[in-house]
């Protein structure tokens, strides 16, 4: 099942030849097809589901504190939610895209956006961890965001809401021309992934909604759509709705790189956090940041251009060939296609409708390719199949229309169930799209599953798109509020998913690595723990000589090296949570005892015949007490 | 004379594959491990098929008192091997040259098959002892002590050769590599003896 089955259904009426339990069907001890990750939205994380069975597989703690691992909890990733406004143990996860090269998926690493306080994340798809968290500046309502170039060159993160850059204290209704939106650049090292903050644009007080990088011919441009253009501060549905054109901003941000990397651009003073997760020694470090490079549109003549949009354009999404740009009007029925060679051109003849900041508008029909009359209400979002369809959701009518690119006639259309968002085809935000489904992540969902009292999961739905018509074969519920998704085929990840830790490459500083190097170290009031943990008991499993007012930090590792065998630790009282310990891994749980007694800790993972009895005790002496440090196993 | 004399010489040659490729290999399949685990014995000493099947050999086997997998410092043959093998090698090909200058006869090349048969033959008499005490001299105090339908304690002896259901284990023993080209390499002394004996039966007609 990991081998690709495109080749299978392709007749016209492929999607009808067998049944949707059939085609979902993955029996036990079969695998899917695709990996499929979905935003976890306001739970900040991110899930890992299989297609075609809807099956998930993992979740991953992104921005949020996750009790089941420990993550943002225990002492090494605890820094990974540090900001410039302390510890932020929360964000609300939207857009997900897997790195590319050449356009094409890679699987190296996937990217996602924390909305609320600015940030991304990058996490390594063999590890399936967040290894990296940066802070965004000058920034708010990180929304049109974290879509990558077609070499991972880089990352953007567009701000939704303008602010007055840098923050200060004004009066909200001097927004007009006041406030600003930055359109954030991240580079990402070609090696190691890592992320560094390389330029901001600062643009018109717009809210900047979606975008997406231009491919192939429009590689270099980056697209972004806005609403608000009337830069309303109140009231916004209706006073950021009277324009009946917003824009789709359009960037040329190798113009622009190259602008910066000749010295352009002002250096300005900013806080932001920056965290690195290092695999070596399990452990994440912050580096607070102090300074961002701006730069001013109008100081790269020929960089950005305004391509007018009707109706609050949302969705931002390119063509696998890159020469169609699409604007779906949130409160429009049609769909707006600009063409990227026409906008060349247009830009050429300078044929330009006015300016905006003296940012130069291109006229409308100038630019427009076709119009997409669809019959629908609320068109969001579009990705395409690679045979040149496209498929787009219909938030109002709750439908996905199937189109195709050039002749702009509608092919199909199907409800879904119920206020569809995004949609996602494996692939579909590359140049080589994996058109075999298409999954419709919903907003709505009543009257699907059994109920489960006023709210319930929001659900997702299958689309089969193998045949002409699309075939809803199958729904599943989702964890958090699904945004967007990406999928990628399994073959790209599941042959070098990382299976152990090796003990032998763990560089932990508290790490060890031989049971016979257990202790227990006292440091003024801080007691250090160095325990090891294997099936099916802790060494040691006796302390005493702890006193009410220590601070005691149990640095746990598992000496497994065997696929899947973790071993859990919790301290009885303890105001954190429990660790979840991978083969091979240490981490750091810290315990304030406040009573004395003789309390108990014990393996929260069922590891094996005898988890039962992986358990220990650490004895609590009042704080005046002068028991000497001692630990011990099977004495 | 000469085409057996080549072939008693190479013949002992394919015994040096032992110093890379195992002789015997004993996998551990179960429910709970899909890619199953695996001991691939060498005569220099024991290897996990997968980089660190020993430690999750011996982890399982701990429950039920089962010695750890002997490092190869705990057993003589580890060291022991490996010499035999290259004194006979060496043997082997001194009896092919002087064969190939009609300084010995055939008699030799079957000598050299027998002697090696014989101690081939010790040696799994040997390897057979060891697992039988790996699989019968448990600990005590292990943790499970489980028993068979009649009462007696349950053992846990490997086969020597073919496949056994342990527990929930499928257990298979077969021979590795290194014992293939052993075979090879024997028959083809066995090939070089038969050759000199059918020549050495024309030159006795001749002479007749
Ligand atoms: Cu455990």
């Amino acid at each position: 099942m990991l081998v690709s089955c495109g080749q299978q259904n392709q007749s016209s009426n492929g999607a009808l030849s067998s049944s949707a339990a059939e085609k979902v069907y993955v029996a036990p001890g079969e695998q899917d097809e695709y990996y499929a990750f979905l935003s976890g939205g306001y739970s900040g994380n991110l899930t890992v589901y299989g297609l075609p069975s809807g099956r998930m597989f993992k979740e991953i703690p992104v921005f949020s504190q996750f009790p089941t691992s420990g993550y943002g909890y225990s002492e090494e990733t605890k820094p990974m939610l540090n900001t410039s406004h302390g510890f932020v143990p929360w964000d609300d996860a939207h857009h997900p895209d897997i790195s590319q090269t050449n356009g094409e998926l890679d699987g190296r690493w996937i990217f996602i956006n924390g909305n609320n306080t600015p940030r991304i994340a990058r996490i390594n798809l063999s590890t399936f961890e967040t290894e990296e968290i940066i802070e965004v500046p000058n920034s708010a309502g990180n929304h049109s965001s974290s879509f990558i170039t077609e070499n991972t060159e880089y990352v953007v993160a567009g701000t939704r809401f303008s602010v007055p850059i840098p923050q200060r204290d004004m009066p909200i209704n001097e927004y007009k021309s006041n406030f600003k939106g930055s359109l954030s650049f991240i580079s990402v090292d070609p090696e190691h992934g890592h992320m560094d903050l390389k330029f901001q644009l600062l643009m018109p007080g717009f809210n900047y909604d979606l975008s997406h990088p231009g491919r192939g011919k429009s590689h270099g441009w980056f697209f972004f759509t806005t609403y608000n253009t009337e830069e309303a501060h109140t009231l916004q549905e209706v006073n950021a709705s009277q324009n009946d054109k917003d824009f789709i901003a359009a960037v040329n941000w190798k113009k622009i790189e190259e602008y910066v990397n000749n010295g352009g651009g002002t250096k300005m003073p900013a806080n932001y956090a920056h965290n690195v997760y290092d695999e070596g020694t399990h452990t994440a470090t912050t580096t607070m940041k102090k300074e961002v490079l701006t730069v001013d549109p109008l100081k790269v003549p020929g960089a950005v251009y305004f391509l007018p949009t009707p109706k609050s354009p949302h969705g931002c999404d390119v063509d696998p060939t890159g020469q169609y740009i699409i604007g779906n009007g949130k409160l429009s029925a049609d769909l707006t296609v600009h063409s990227f060679d026409k906008m060349i051109a247009a830009i050429e003849g300078e044929k330009f409708d006015g300016e905006a900041y003296g940012i130069p508008i291109l006229k409308f029909e100038d630019v427009l390719a076709g119009q997409v009359k669809s019959g629908g209400l609320g068109p969001l979002h579009t990705e395409f199949d690679g045979k040149g369809n496209a498929y787009t959701t219909f938030f109002i009518s709750s439908e996905v229309v199937k189109w195709e690119l050039g002749t702009w006639e509608v092919i199909d259309r199907k409800p879904t169930y119920y206020s569809v968002g995004h949609l996602m085809i494996p692939g579909g935000n590359s140049r080589k799209p994996f058109g075999k489904y298409v999954v419709a992540m919903n907003k709505i969902t009543k009257d699907r599953y059994l109920p489960t009292g006023p709210e319930m999961e929001h659900s997702a739905q299958i689309y089969d798109i193998s045949g002409d018509k699309m075939e809803l074969i199958y729904d599943f519920p989702t964890h958090g509020e699904p945004h967007y998704a990406a999928g990628c085929p399994a073959e790209l990840l599941a042959p070098k998913s990382q299976k152990i830790y090796r003990l032998d490459e763990n560089k932990h500083p508290y790490a060890v690595t031989s049971p016979t190097g257990s202790k227990v170290v006292r440091e003024g009031n801080e007691v250090h723990v160095y325990m090891s943990t294997i099936r099916s008991h802790f060494t040691p499993d006796n302390i005493e000589g702890i006193k009410v007012g220590d601070k005691v930090y149990f640095h746990i590792t598992n000496h497994e090296q065997d696929f899947d065998v973790p071993h859990g630790f919790a301290m009885i009282g303890q105001n954190t949570s429990e660790l979840l310990i991978m083969p091979g891994q240490t981490k750091t749980s810290v315990w304030e005892p406040k009573q004395v007694g003789v309390w108990p800790f014990y393996c929260t993972d069922f590891c094996s015949a005898l988890h039962q009895e992986m358990q220990g005790y650490v004895r609590v002496s009042p704080a005046n007490s002068n028991i000497e440090l001692s630990w011990s196993l099977g004495e | 004379m000469k085409k057996a004399s080549i072939l008693m010489i190479v013949g002992p040659l394919f015994l040096m594959g032992l110093y890379i490729f195992p002789l015997w290999k004993i996998m551990l399949g179960a429910p709970q491990y899909p890619d199953p685990l695996g001991l691939n014995i060498h005569i220099s000493g024991l290897k996990g098929v997968s980089e660190f099947d020993i430690q999750n050999i011996d982890g399982l086997n701990h429950y039920i008192g089962m010695q750890t997998l002997p490092k190869v410092e705990d057993m003589w043959e580890f060291g022991t091997f490996p010499m035999i093998i290259g004194i006979m090698v060496t043997i082997g090909v001194c009896i092919g040259v002087l064969g190939y200058f009609n300084k010995v006869s055939y008699k030799w090349f079957i000598g050299w098959f027998a002697l090696m048969s014989f101690m081939g033959i010790l040696g799994m008499y040997d390897f057979n002892q060891w697992l039988m005490d790996y699989g019968t001299n448990l600990d005590p105090n292990a943790i499970m002590k489980l028993t068979n339908a009649d009462g007696t304690p349950m053992t846990y002896k490997p086969p020597l050769l073919g496949h056994v259901k342990m527990l929930n284990f499928d257990v298979t023993s077969l021979p590795a590599s290194g014992a293939w080209l052993m075979f090879v390499g024997m028959m083809l002394t066995l090939t070089a003896g038969f050759l000199g004996w059918k020549n050495a039966k024309k030159q006795k007609n001749i002479a007749l």
